[in-house]
C-alpha cells in the first residue's frame, strides 16, 4: 500500500468517527428507533470506490468499533457491526455486478444496514414483532441512500481527479 | 443515476408496500381470530359454572340449588341478564357487556358473568 493511500485511510477514518460523532449528537427524531441518516455511509462510499474493496471493509470495522467504545455500548456495537456487515456485502456485490451507479449502491448499502440491524435485534430481544419496523426503516434506508448516493457520487468524481488512486 | 437505480429503488419500495399491505392484512385477520376466541365465563360462588361463546346467540337459564335462578342471553356479540330471582335486580338492569374484562354481578345469587378475550374496549383500555 502506497503511503498516501494510508494516509488517505486514515483520514477517512477519522471523517467517518467525526461523522459518526454527529449522528449521535443529532439523532433523526421520527418515532423509529434505530432511523438514521447514515453519515458515515458516505465515507464507506467514497473509500469503497477510491481505496478498493480491503480498504473499505477495515474502515468500516475499524469506524464501528471505534464509535461503539466511545459513544455507545456492546449492544450498540453488535447492532452496527450487523448493520454495516451486511451492508457492506451489499454494496460490494451490488458494486461487482456493475448493474448500478453510485446512488444504487448506496441505497442497497442504506437498506442492508436497516435489515441486518433488525435482524440481529430480533434475536438479542427474541421477539419477532419488531419486523413491523422493517418497512419503515427500509423506507428510510433508501431515502437516506439516495441522498447519500448522489452525494458520495459527487465526491468521488471529485476525489478521483485530485488524488489519483 | 443509472435506469437500474431506479429500477431498483422501485422494487426495493413495491416490495415493502406489499410487505406493509400484507402486515396489516394479517394484523386484521389476527385480531378477527381474537374476537372468535371471546367467551362468557359465568362463575358461581367463585367456582366456574359454565362458559359459552361469545358470538352464538343463546339463552341460559341458571339454576342455583337453592331454587334461585338468572336468565342469561348472549344476543350479537352482547351478554346480559333479562331475568333473576333475587329482589335487587342489580344485575337485570346492569347495561350489557361486550368488551373482554366486563362484568355483571348478581351479589345475592353470588353470581358473576365476565368476558374473557377478544376485543379489549378502547377507550379507557389506557387504565385497564
Amino acid at each position: 500500500m502506497k503511503t498516501n493511500k494510508i494516509a488517505f485511510l486514515g483520514l477517512l477514518v477519522a471523517l467517518a468517527f467525526v461523522l459518526s460523532y454527529v449522528e449521535f449528537l443529532l439523532p433523526l427524531n421520527i418515532g423509529i428507533p434505530g432511523a438514521k441518516v447514515g453519515l458515515a455511509n458516505l465515507v464507506v462510499m467514497v473509500a469503497l470506490y477510491t481505496l478498493g474493496t480491503k480498504n473499505a471493509f477495515l474502515l468500516s470495522i475499524v469506524r464501528v468499533v471505534l464509535v461503539g467504545l466511545t459513544f455507545g455500548n456492546l449492544a450498540m456495537m453488535i447492532y452496527s457491526l450487523a448493520g454495516a456487515g451486511l451492508s457492506f456485502l451489499a454494496m460490494v456485490i451490488g458494486k461487482k455486478t456493475k448493474l448500478f451507479s453510485v446512488t444504487g449502491v448506496s441505497v442497497l448499502g442504506g437498506v442492508c444496514h436497516n435489515i441486518g440491524q433488525i435482524i440481529v435485534a430480533m434475536f438479542v430481544l427474541e421477539t419477532s414483532s419488531l419486523i413491523y419496523y422493517l418497512p419503515f426503516l427500509i423506507v428510510i434506508g433508501t431515502v437516506s441512500g439516495i441522498v447519500i448516493g448522489v452525494l458520495s457520487g459527487m465526491i468521488i468524481s471529485r476525489i478521483q481527479k485530485l488524488f489519483k488512486i | 443515476m443509472k435506469k437500474n437505480d431506479i429500477i431498483l429503488i422501485a422494487v426495493i419500495l413495491v416490495i415493502t408496500l406489499g410487505g406493509l399491505a400484507s402486515m396489516a392484512f394479517r394484523q386484521k385477520a389476527s385480531t378477527e381470530d381474537t374476537a372468535d376466541k371471546a367467551y362468557v365465563l359465568v362463575k358461581i360462588d367463585g367456582e366456574e359454572y359454565g362458559r359459552y361463546p361469545l358470538d352464538e346467540d343463546r339463552q341460559e337459564r341458571i339454576e342455583l340449588p337453592d331454587g334461585s335462578y338468572n336468565v342469561l342471553v348472549i344476543e350479537d356479540g352482547y351478554v346480559q341478564i333479562s331475568e333473576a330471582s333475587c329482589r335487587d335486580q342489580i344485575c337485570v338492569n346492569h347495561f350489557h357487556i361486550h368488551y373482554a374484562g366486563d362484568a355483571i354481578v348478581c351479589l345475592p345469587n353470588r353470581l358473576v358473568v365476565t368476558i374473557e378475550g377478544g376485543e379489549e374496549n378502547d377507550i379507557d383500555s389506557a387504565t385497564n
